[in-house]
Formats: structure tokens, C-alpha cells, sequence
């Protein structure tokens, strides 16, 4: 038995203690599933009988039943009221999770995205009826190249891995065209796993980069591996342990000089936006998470948009549609033929996350040149004030200042029996949602945290203030309160490892009762 | 007595006449946590020294398990394939992975004993 | 500024505590050659009243598809959503929460997720369902490469009817993995003569077909499966399938659908929800994320992300995909609509969407010159016009008509597909709407 299965065994959760007849406590409600709440032949939405007409379905009509639940509509927003309770959200509190930039979603962006004239468009209506559609496209692709200051911008990678994904692949296509096919990528030992990940995809053999003691890319380390068969070297900048390449000028000027790319990750972007302009940095192609740096909502996971700013050389491989500004305005090139005849194609049904773009703009608009430069000073600001409040009691991987987020590891919690996981489950019963756990993976047991810039001072005082609580409770030995924990949620440490073994990945009925055997 | 021999990657090798068993060592699955599924390949492939000859997925991990040597694929452990558990409860034993027939049988000679194995787990901190 | 809660109090308050004389001093890694003196080119912050104007202008100048008679398919379908779905996602629980890796913080994402990979396998008539993808066009290349990883096979056959950007991602995405695509050619109305070898990973169709076409896949899942292939049937309209036999029931091995009918509106082409079935021996083969039903340490019922080590945050280089996100907010629209339809309520719908395009394929094939290709059909059909269907569509938008899409909007280098025009009829289109249509298309025609 691992040793948090025997502590929790002996701290049941709160739930053991105040027992209720229907299982539920209060305001955390149960709900089962929708298949068992089924009134077969019910409705939740009132449809007119069709008019008679003689079937075309070229004999193909479904035979049996589809298994769908019927319930009423009142039952179904009962179910998903009840649902959304049991989640953590930033409307709620704050989310320190590194790299996600868990900012604050403003509601005029919903507002806005809903408008008839965006959410009841269709892609294929003709683009006469649609103007007003590839003006707001546009006006985002400007806004974004000039806060990169690249001249081109692709818009239809539906996420930041997308994203990626059509950066690597117009970089291929351009060595490609020149006739200098390369095999290999360079990606630091701190990168996200969709870096590697993407450049296999795309082909290549990837390459890890030793980091320096302070967390940066090992500039020799680089220029050791740096080759002819390199095609690119993909960084995060500011990098996952939240610090900026401050070599980064050398950097770029020793990949340009190879023959290489550079290909920057911009999940980070938050902490430079309206400051620095990644094309100053040398940056070939960098991919934006609109719903990270730009407010789009993360909706439990999704949708995403990772636009993509590409320096000259790449822009004429930038995947379809187009936005070209044309002899009669703005028009949409949908096929790689005139001035797009280099481009790689399609990463995307239609034209791009046309609802994000909207979110997106909202949010730019509403904060403009002298905002957006406020967030990024907000956000380090409140990283660093975070860092001086916590560095006293955890253990700093990288001493010295920070970008937007600061990273720890485990080393403050050594011989406590105290795990980076199980003070994280402590934190879940405070109210917070954990930060980032092990990952980047280049320190042990790593705590990486992000708190945006959308936090208020007071915010940030609770959270530090209940981390330094825990980290003392953690080393004056009750190991076992946080291997016990969380105790106040409706679900405490879920058993992953038979989910994994077993997996039980959608509701089946139950099988008919069978006669036992007498 | 077969030979028992270990890489730095925690495989362990029993050396058998011409052939090997083949695993990961106690070290290996207490790192990886509970194990959850195994990859192993199809009888009758070829294995080579160094590259992956299986993989170990726990809940939050995939690792390689590398060959330590090379040879022709005999046997694989159908047990672990439905029951990973059997892993992580008895790694060197009813948790081996595969069998191999040795294209050199002096191969295991350059692998580590028991004794130097141990010393090199006590590095690892 | 309204978004940022730090006074300038609380900023010098904080510095001091830092420990620093300024916020620049923090930004000192950044080279002195790349710091920007002062703000970029753009305006100043706006207040919303003035964000709503400026945005609120450009939408004025688009015509929605609710306001005119509207006929457009393609892909992309108009439906009703009830006015539930969109107050539900709007919950800031669902709005804002993050992906589900804390299950303890999140049990409202995966019960949803759980419910929607459900609703997903029931419908298809696949055994198991993902947690959603970017699009139709995206699961349908995630598709491919997933047959290509198990078959280890280096082709994949494309029908000759599969949406012409289904296709073009697939080859995309191939350029880079070595993976031949074989597309055979376009040709309405008459089904594809599929060759299979010993090469091939895969065969793609697409059922009902661009052209709308219906066609019984069994023959040809049975010929896969003979020469070791795997059957990959695409949907783009998946409110067809509360009317007909769902591809698992004829031997689909893989469906990469469009779930955008259901719970979605039509955004301009985007946020969608892709959708991803497969059968269960392949599930450690499929891409994106998937929600698995466990236990808590209470033996409660609870529901985790699983088998995550797929995934490229773990596998790395050696990931089934790259993909990281799922479609989140438009995957629980999805589930709330089907819940709120139903088995009853989709059946209905569906009927309630063949008869509308019944009664207009009638009505437009009446028109001298003017021929339905289709044997059999959904809700969309394709006709043959006596003009290019290009100048039709522009005429038709002209006189206030969305008349549907033109293949060669797909194929401009087709002359035999000029004259070729799709038209899409919903649970939202009315009699007087097919009876302006007639009119006129009968005048553009003239």
C-alpha cells in the first residue's frame, strides 16, 4: 500500500463525518450521469411534427435505437448547473498554473463573439456578404504583427500545438524550397513536450540542449550542436522556468548563421507583450495562444487559436486561407495558386477560430498599446512580488529575478515525506488550484507559478500566505494531513492507475439480469 | 547458475545458454509508480543493443526499455500484457518482459554484476 | 484599466517589497537593443461602449445567415440551438475553468466529457469516442495517420467525394510523414472504384458524401478488412445520423466526424468540434484526450483524464499526435443540445431535415434546366444548372438569396463541376423560404 492510501485511510474525508441521507453536503450537490436519468420518449426541445414526405435515404434509414438518454429540459439544466459547481474556475479564484496564463476572461468578449453578424456567418457564403468578417481578421493580424513585429501572421492553427505544427512545417517547406533539406532540431531539456513532439511529426530528428546553471540554453552547448543539418532550434522565450534568454541576440545570430531557424514557443508572451517585439529578437516564427496572452476563455479545454507571426522568409508558405488586401479590398484566397502558390495547405476545415478571433480583438482593443504594456508589467510584477513572498520557505530553482512566473522545486520539502504532489492536494483543500507540478522537467518535483496580472495584491498576499503555511506545516512533520489530502472536495485523490490499467471510457446500461443457476 | 547483468538504463538480463530473459529492475518500477500498460514487441522480431525493445507506460510515464543486447525476439510475457501490476510486485521475477536469442553469447560481458548494479542505484540519490 | 486590479499604491508597494527601484529593473535580461522605448503603434485603450461600436460596425457589415433565405451547407450546417446550451456554457464553472488535470477540481469538465465520449459512440455506432478534436478536417487526418501507425502501411485512398478540406489537411499533414495519399477523382453521383493492396493503411469516405450522397460502406469495410486496411468513414453533418445507419454498424473502424450541427453555430468556420471514434482494441492508438471512469479514495465514482501517456506532454518525440487541446466549450455544447434532443427529439429533427430538403430538391429540379444528380440524400443534394453555378450563387445573393455553395468555390480547375451547385436544407428552412428560393433561382435563370 502506498503510503497516501494508508494516511488516507486514516483522515477519511470530511464527507465521513457529517453523513447525509442523500449524499450530498449542503451546496456540493451529486448528479448522476445523463444515461441514468433517461425518460425514454422524452424531449427537452419541442420539434413540429415533420411534414409527410417520401424517404431518400437510398434505404439506409437506421434500424434500431440510438441508446440517447430523453429528459426534460428543466432536468438537463439542473444536470449541468450541478456539474459546473464541482468545478474550479477563474471567476472563482486564482489559478497559478505556469504557463497557462490563467487571466481574467472579460464578458464583453462574449458579448461581441455572439453577435448575428460573426456567429450566424457561414465560411462559404460569398465573401460579399462577409466583409466585415475579413475586416476583423485583418485588424487582428495587424494588431498582432505589430506587437511582434513580424510581417506576416497566419490565422488558422486552431491551438497553440497547431500552432507549432504550422511554423515547423513552413520552415520545412522553406528549406525545402531552397534545396537544403535539414534533419534535425534543436529543442532545450526545458521545453514543453509538444516542441519534440511537433518536430517529429514534421519529420525531423530532435536534439536536447543542455541548459545552463541558470536555467537559460547553454549558449556553447548550442553552438556545439549547431550543424549544417539543422534546421531550426525551438525555444520558449521567456522559458518554462520563467526566466528570459538573456543571450538570446547571440542565440538567434548562431542559428541565422548555421543556416537554421528560429522558432520561438510564445506560450510566455504575456510577460513581454507591448515591451519587447519577438521580431527585435531575431524570431523567424512564433506561435501566440490567444487563450493565453489574449483573454480567449479556456472553456475546460478548449477551443484554442495559435496564430502564427512569420518573418519574410516564411510568410509565402503560411498555410490557407488568406487574407491578402486585393484591387477591391480585403479578399480570401482559398486555393495556393497566385501569390499563395508556396503554401503548404491546409491545417483546418475553413477559415480559422473566427469566435476566438473576435474574443481576441475585444480584449486588445479594450486595453490597447498602453494596456497591453501594463500587462506584461503587471504580470512580472506580480510574479516577483510572489517570489520575494515564498522564496523564504521554498526552494527557488533559479535565484534571482523572475519573468511572470517563478519557479520551485522540491527541495524544500526533503525528508519531510511530504511529495510536490501532496502539497498540492493540501493547497486544493485551501481553495486554490495547485500551480504547475513537474514540469519543466529539469528540476525535481518542480512548482512552477504563474499568477497573471489579472490578481489583485490582496489576492496574491492570501495565496503566499497560505503556501508558507503549508510549507511549515510540511516541515514540522505532519507529513500525514497532506498525504490525507484533499478531505473538502467532492472527489479526493481519484485511483489513475486502475483508470489507466482498466479503462472504462463511456457508459454502458447494465447487462439484463441472468437467471443464477440453481 | 545463470548470469544475471544490468545496464544503466535498470534493465536487468539473466543469461541462460544461448538465451536471456529480459526486465526492468526493482529501481526501475519504483520510479515509474503503479504500472499501467506494457508494449512489448512480437516474437520473432529482431532486437539491437541499445535501441528500444519495449515500453513502460505508469498513469504519468512512458519509459523505453532498451535491449541489452542483441538477438531474435523468443518470447514475450503475455502475464504482464494483461496484468501490469505483476511489474512493480515482482520486477525480476514474474515481471520479466521478454526472451531473446543471443546473436553473441559473450554479450552480457561488458554489463554490470549485482554488486556494481547496487553501487550505481546508491549514486543515484 | 478596468482588467487590472494593481492601484498605483499597490506598484510601488510591491516593488519596495521586491526589493527593486522600478518595474524596468525587472526587465533587464532583455537586451538593450530589443527593449522598447515606449508603446507600439497602435490606439490607446478603449472603454467598452467604444470597443462594442467599433466591433459592433464591422459585424453590421456581414449578412447573418438567419436573415435571409439561407441554403448553405458545405460542411457547415444551420441549425436551432436552444436558447439552454448557451446560458449553460456561459457558466463561468465551464467558461473559465482550465483542462481537467486536477480531476478533484474538475469533476464537472469529465462528467461532461465522460457523458459527451458516450453520446459520441452511441451515435457513430463505434466503441469508443475521444474527447473531441479542432474540427472535422483535423480528426479526419488524425484518422490517417492513426491507420497508418497500426497497419504500418504507407497508403492511404481518399474517395473522390470526401470534402475537398478534409482532403487537403490530410495531404498536408502527409507531406511531412511520408504517408502517400491517394485521392481518386470527384465524380457526383457515381461511387468511386476503390483499388486496395497490400499498401494500403486505410480507405476514407464520407457518408452522406460532399455531393450528398448516401452509400451503404459494408461491401467495402468487408474488402478492407480482407487486405488488412481500415475503413475511415468521415461525417460532416452528424445530425444525419439521427436518420440512418450509423457507420459503425457498417464496419467503420475509425469515423472522424463534424459535430458542429449539434450545439455549435456557424462562427464564420470556426470554433468547431471535431469528432473521434474508433474501436476499443485501438483505443492506445487514438489521439487527443480521453476521459476513463475510476474510483476515488472514498470508492466514490469520479471520472480522470487517462491513458494520458499517449499524449505529447509525456510521450514527447514519440507522441500518438501533438494535439494538447480538445474543443473544451463547443465538445459541452455539443452534450447539453443532444441531451436536451435526445432520442426522440433527434429522430425528429432529422426527419424534420430530410423533409425540408425533400420539398426543395422537388421544387429547385422543377425548374427548367435544372437537375437533382442524387439518388438519395440527407439534407443536402447537389443539382446540375444551365449556367455556371458560380454566376447562379452571385446572382442569387444579389436578389437576397444564400443559394448554396458552388463545387467549383472547391475545384475552380473542374469545368466538368461548373455547373455544379450544393444545396443544404435545415430543420430552419421554411416553405416560404423554398418558395423565394424557386422564384428566385426561375429569374437568375431566365
Amino acid at each position: 500500500m502506498t503510503s497516501w492510501s494508508q494516511a488516507l485511510s486514516a483522515h477519511p474525508g470530511a464527507a465521513a463525518e457529517t453523513a447525509t441521507l442523500t449524499g450530498n453536503r449542503g451546496l456540493q450537490l451529486e448528479e448522476p450521469l445523463l444515461f441514468e436519468q433517461d425518460s425514454p420518449g422524452h424531449c427537452g426541445v419541442d420539434l413540429p411534427e415533420p411534414p409527410p414526405h417520401k424517404s431518400r435515404l437510398g434505404g439506409l434509414e437506421r434500424q434500431g435505437p440510438i441508446g440517447l438518454p430523453g429528459l426534460s429540459e428543466p432536468q438537463i439544466v439542473r444536470h449541468f448547473t450541478r456539474l459546473s459547481q464541482k468545478n474550479y474556475a477563474i471567476d472563482s479564484g486564482l489559478y497559478p498554473l505556469g504557463s497557462c496564463t490563467m487571466k481574467h476572461n472579460p464578458r464583453l468578449n462574449e458579448k461581441l463573439a455572439r453577435l448575428p453578424g460573426f456567429a450566424d456567418l457561414h465560411p462559404l457564403q460569398p465573401t460579399s456578404t462577409t466583409k466585415g468578417a475579413l475586416e476583423l481578421i485583418d485588424t487582428l493580424a495587424h494588431w498582432l504583427k505589430t506587437l511582434t513585429g513580424m510581417p506576416a501572421v497566419a490565422l488558422s492553427p486552431a491551438a497553440g500545438a497547431h500552432g507549432e505544427l504550422c511554423g515547423m512545417m513552413t520552415i520545412r517547406a522553406a528549406l525545402t524550397a531552397r534545396g537544403d533539406a535539414r534533419r534535425r532540431i534543436l529543442v532545450p531539456e526545458s521545453a514543453h513536450g509538444t516542441n519534440p513532439a511537433t518536430a517529429a511529426i514534421c519529420g525531423y530528428a530532435i536534439e536536447n540542449i543542455a541548459a545552463n546553471p541558470r536555467g537559460q540554453v547553454d549558449l556553447a552547448a548550442l553552438k556545439a550542436s549547431l550543424g549544417s543539418d539543422v534546421a531550426a532550434l525551438m525555444l520558449t522565450n521567456p522559458n518554462t522556468c520563467g526566466l528570459f534568454e538573456d543571450e538570446i541576440l547571440e542565440i538567434a545570430a548562431a542559428v541565422h548563421a548555421a543556416g537554421a531557424f528560429f522558432y520561438c514557443d510564445g506560450a510566455n508572451f504575456n510577460a513581454i507583450v507591448g515591451r519587447v517585439r519577438p521580431a527585435d529578437l531575431g524570431i523567424d516564427a512564433l506561435h501566440l495562444n490567444l487563450h493565453k496572452t489574449f483573454s480567449t476563455p479556456h472553456g475546460g479545454g478548449g477551443p484554442g487559436s495559435g496564430p502564427v507571426a512569420l518573418a519574410a522568409a516564411l510568410a509565402p508558405y503560411a498555410p490557407l486561407p488568406w487574407i491578402v488586401h486585393g484591387d477591391r479590398g480585403l479578399e480570401l484566397i482559398e486555393h495556393a495558386a497566385g501569390s499563395a502558390a508556396r503554401s503548404i495547405g491546409r491545417l483546418k476545415g475553413f477559415h480559422g477560430q473566427m469566435g476566438m478571433f473576435v474574443r481576441a480583438l475585444s480584449y486588445m482593443m479594450s486595453h490597447g498599446a498602453d494596456g497591453l504594456r501594463q500587462v506584461a508589467e503587471d504580470a512580472v510584477l506580480n510574479a516577483n512580488y510572489l517570489r520575494v513572498r515564498l522564496a523564504g520557505a521554498l526552494s527557488q530553482s533559479f535565484p534571482g529575478a523572475c519573468m511572470h512566473e517563478v519557479l520551485f522545486d522540491d527541495r524544500f520539502l526533503k525528508d519531510t515525506g511530504v511529495t510536490t504532489l501532496d502539497f498540492a492536494k493540501a493547497l486544493i483543500d485551501e481553495g486554490f488550484h495547485p500551480m504547475t507540478m513537474y514540469f519543466p522537467l529539469v528540476v525535481h518535483g518542480a512548482l512552477l507559478i504563474e499568477p497573471t496580472e489579472t490578481e489583485s495584491k490582496a489576492s496574491l498576499d492570501q495565496f503566499a500566505d497560505t503556501v508558507n503555511g503549508l510549507a511549515a506545516r510540511a516541515k514540522s512533520g505532519d507529513a500525514a494531513s497532506f498525504q490525507a489530502a484533499p478531505r473538502l472536495t467532492p472527489r479526493r485523490r481519484l485511483d489513475e492507475t486502475t483508470a489507466a490499467r482498466k479503462p472504462v471510457l463511456r457508459w454502458r446500461p447494465d447487462p439484463p439480469r441472468q437467471q443464477a443457476a440453481e | 547458475m545463470p548470469t544475471l547483468r544490468f545496464t544503466k538504463d535498470h534493465e536487468w538480463v539473466r543469461q541462460d545458454g544461448d538465451t536471456v530473459v529480459i526486465g526492468i529492475t526493482d529501481y526501475a518500477q519504483q520510479q515509474l509508480g503503479d504500472i499501467v500498460y506494457v508494449e512489448l514487441p512480437a516474437p520473432g522480431t529482431r532486437v539491437e543493443a541499445g535501441k528500444e525493445a519495449a515500453v513502460v507506460e505508469s498513469a504519468k510515464a512512458a519509459s523505453e526499455v532498451y535491449a541489452p543486447v542483441s538477438g531474435e525476439v523468443v518470447a514475450v510475457n503475455d502475464v504482464i500484457a494483461g496484468d501490469p501490476a505483476k511489474v512493480n510486485a515482482d520486477p525480476m521475477g514474474e515481471g520479466w518482459f521478454l526472451s531473446v536469442k543471443l546473436d553473441d553469447p559473450k554479450a552480457l560481458d561488458g554489463l554490470m554484476d549485482e554488486a556494481a548494479y547496487a553501487a550505481f542505484v546508491a549514486e543515484q540519490g | 484599466m478596468r482588467y487590472l486590479p494593481l492601484t498605483p499604491g499597490d506598484r510601488s508597494d510591491m516593488l519596495a517589497a521586491i526589493g527593486v527601484p522600478s518595474i524596468d529593473a525587472l526587465f533587464a535580461d532583455v537586451p538593450a537593443a530589443a527593449r522598447l522605448p515606449g508603446l507600439v503603434d497602435l490606439p490607446l485603450a478603449q472603454g467598452e461602449l467604444e470597443v462594442e461600436r467599433a466591433i459592433s460596425r464591422m459585424a453590421a457589415k456581414n449578412t447573418a445567415a438567419g436573415s435571409v433565405p439561407f441554403f448553405i451547407g458545405g460542411g457547415v450546417y444551420r441549425h436551432h440551438v436552444p436558447a439552454a446550451v448557451d446560458h449553460l456554457i456561459q457558466r463561468g464553472e465551464f467558461l473559465t475553468s482550465y483542462t481537467p488535470y486536477q480531476p478533484e477540481l474538475a469533476q464537472g469538465t469529465l462528467q461532461s466529457l465522460f457523458e459527451f465520449q458516450t453520446q459520441v459512440a452511441l451515435l457513430t455506432g463505434m466503441e469508443v469516442a475521444n474527447a473531441s478534436l479542432y474540427d472535422g478536417a483535423t480528426a479526419c487526418a488524425e484518422a490517417v495517420a492513426m491507420a497508418h501507425r497500426i497497419t504500418r502501411r504507407g497508403k492511404a485512398v481518399l474517395s473522390g467525394a470526401l470534402h475537398p478540406h478534409y482532403r487537403e489537411v490530410c495531404e498536408t499533414y502527409a507531406q511531412f510523414s511520408g504517408l502517400e495519399i491517394v485521392t481518386l477523382k470527384p465524380m457526383p453521383g457515381i461511387a468511386d472504384p476503390i483499388d486496395i493492396d497490400i499498401e494500403t493503411a486505410c480507405v476514407v469516405v464520407q457518408y452522406p458524401d460532399f455531393f450528398g450522397e448516401l452509400r451503404d460502406c459494408s461491401a467495402l469495410a468487408a474488402r478492407c478488412h480482407l487486405a488488412g486496411a481500415l475503413l475511415i468513414v468521415v461525417v460532416t453533418e452528424i445530425v444525419s445520423l439521427g436518420a440512418v445507419k450509423p457507420p459503425g454498424a457498417m464496419g467503420a473502424d475509425i469515423v472522424a466526424a463534424e459535430g458542429q450541427s449539434i450545439g455549435n453555430a456557424l462562427n464564420f468556420g470556426g470554433p468547431h468540434v471535431g469528432l473521434f471514434a474508433a474501436r476499443e482494441q485501438h483505443v492506445r492508438q487514438m489521439p487527443g484526450r480521453l476521459v476513463g471512469q475510476t474510483t476515488d479514495a472514498d470508492g466514490k465514482r469520479g471520472w480522470v483524464l487517462t491513458l494520458s501517456t499517449r499524449e505529447q506532454h509525456i510521450r514527447r518525440e514519440k507522441a500518438t499526435s501533438n494535439i494538447c487541446t480538445n474543443a473544451g466549450l463547443c465538445a459541452l455544447a455539443f452534450t447539453i443540445h443532444l441531451a436536451l434532443l435526445g432520442e426522440a427529439g433527434l429522430a425528429r429533427l432529422a426527419r424534420l431535415n430530410h423533409a425540408a430538403a425533400c420539398n426543395l430538391a422537388d421544387r429547385l429540379a422543377s425548374l427548367p434546366g435544372v437537375s437533382l444528380v442524387n439518388d438519395s440524400f440527407f439534407n443536402e443534394f447537389s443539382l446540375r444548372l444551365p449556367v455556371p453555378a458560380a454566376q447562379a450563387v452571385a446572382a442569387l445573393a444579389e436578389k437576397g438569396v444564400l443559394g448554396g455553395v458552388a463545387a467549383s468555390r472547391f475545384y475552380p480547375e473542374r469545368d466538368d463541376l461548373a455547373d455544379l451547385l450544393l444545396v443544404a436544407a435545415t430543420e430552419t428552412t421554411t416553405p416560404e423560404d423554398i418558395d423565394i428560393y424557386g422564384k428566385a433561382l426561375a429569374e437568375v435563370l431566365r
